[in-house]
């Protein structure tokens, strides 16, 4: 008796290179099993996908846009990623996430290994290119462990993510609306220190920018010898905190 | 027959001359660099206005009425502008007072903190050009052909600029050379 041809998995196509996939993976988790890299912000391998911050957008078969976190698999789909039209597309995003908050690089602790930072490396970015808001968004220091900056925050809600799904504790969450949403603590007084938030939650972990930050660890890593230092963030295999 | 020298102009605006300092960071690789162009206008020179160059370099941001005069004399006068370093680029250190008000920072240092002198006052001589209200990048003043970011652009970076832009080819910075920080 012949034994029954194995079925090879099923692949798509990303940028003319086949992908293979299980059913029920997403384009974002096939790529990154593949060690391809999508470009993304607000996707988190540990995170159930939020789809917010279009950075991950792709080119289904030469038609429509999708965010590859949350587009499933699908045998023979043609997916385009690395184009300069969706690049481009992608740093027009990153400039206007620039502009929005206040990303002062040179004084942030998280320069180095910051998602935001190194992405807007990886596509080229030079300028901000639009007017800044330098908006007026007071820090939170009143925690002992950790300190919250909100100027840096890009609202892709991995630590509301992580605070109510890991942690089970809920003390992030993103208030108001359009160009007025924020991030908030979840505390009477709306500070940190009077939240159930320990520096040893996963969401004290998670930020992929200089918003939650450990204190008195400043700098314990010099510039230079960072994450995102020796390779860029489409090399470094584990790229997310 | 030697090509002509291409004219290049620097100036610190509302900067640090952190960038101007980076500059000269690219050490003896200006031997080569002072074959290929003639310095204009520039803190290196001490000529105090802009002829007609090819290129402008602008560390700084706009922080009061003399850097946004500048700047507009550079561009006038430049073929090529470029802001070099974070402040030029996005405001940088002098833009962290833009969520303040001007005048509550100027009570502040020039009249209210402890430790000034009796009568301190705020400075109002009709030398001094005028502070503006918020501190802006220059690329919302004038049109800028290039951006070199960086607090400040490593002589490296610098260099590997000047290079490609001299050579006629687009600047690529590329990994380790493009920094924020």
């Amino acid at each position: 008796m012949s034994q029954p041809p194995v079925s090879p998995s099923p692949t798509f196509v990303l940028d003319g290179e086949d992908i293979p996939f299980t059913p029920g993976q997403t384009l974002m988790q096939a790529a990154k099993a593949a060690g391809k890299y999508i470009p993304h912000l607000c996707w988190h391998p540990d995170f159930v996908a939020h789809g917010s911050c279009k950075l991950c957008t792709v080119k289904i078969d030469g038609g429509r846009y999708g965010a590859a976190c949350t587009l499933q698999a699908a045998p023979g789909l043609q997916v385009e990623n690395r184009t300069e039209d969706l690049d481009d597309k992608r740093r027009t995003l990153l400039q206007m996430l620039f502009v929005e908050g206040n990303h002062f690089c040179p004084s942030c602790e998280k320069s180095g290994n910051c998602v935001l930072q190194a992405t807007a490396y990886e596509l080229g970015m030079l300028t901000p290119h639009f007017d800044h808001f330098y908006p007026d968004r007071p820090v939170d220091a009143s925690h002992p462990d950790t300190l919250l900056d909100f100027n840096r925050c890009i609202q892709c809600e991995l630590c509301v993510r992580a605070s109510r799904d890991v942690d089970g504790k809920n003390v992030f969450a993103l208030a108001g609306r359009g160009i007025g949403s924020h991030l908030i603590v979840n505390s009477p007084s709306g500070q940190l220190a009077d939240s159930n938030f320990s520096a040893a939650d996963r969401a004290a972990s998670v930020c992929p920018v200089g918003v939650i930050l450990p204190k008195r660890v400043g700098f314990a890593v010099p510039i230079g010898e960072r994450i995102y230092d020796p390779a860029p963030i489409s090399a470094v295999e584990d790229e997310q905190p | 027959m030697n090509a002509p020298k291409l004219k290049v102009a620097t100036t610190s605006l509302a900067g640090c001359f952190g960038c101007h300092m980076s500059f000269l960071d690219i050490d003896e690789r200006i031997l080569d660099l002072v074959e290929l162009v003639e310095f204009d206008r520039s803190p290196l020179t001490d000529i105090k206005h802009c002829g007609p160059c090819d290129i402008g370099l602008i560390e700084g941001g706009l922080c009061n009425a003399e850097n946004v005069h500048v700047l507009r004399e550079f561009r006038h006068n430049c073929r090529i502008l470029v802001a070099v370093g974070a402040c030029a680029v996005n405001g940088g250190l002098p833009a962290q007072r833009n969520h303040l008000q001007l005048s509550e920072i100027l009570e502040e240092v020039y009249h209210t903190s402890p430790g000034l002198a009796a009568g301190s006052r705020i400075p109002n001589d009709p030398e001094l050009p005028l502070p503006l209200n918020k501190v802006h990048p220059i690329h919302e003043v004038v049109k800028i052909d290039y951006f070199l970011p960086g607090c400040p652009p490593s002589g490296d970076a610098i260099w590997k600029f000047l290079t490609d832009l001299i050579a006629g080819r687009t600047p690529a910075l590329g990994h380790g050379l493009l920094h924020y920080d």
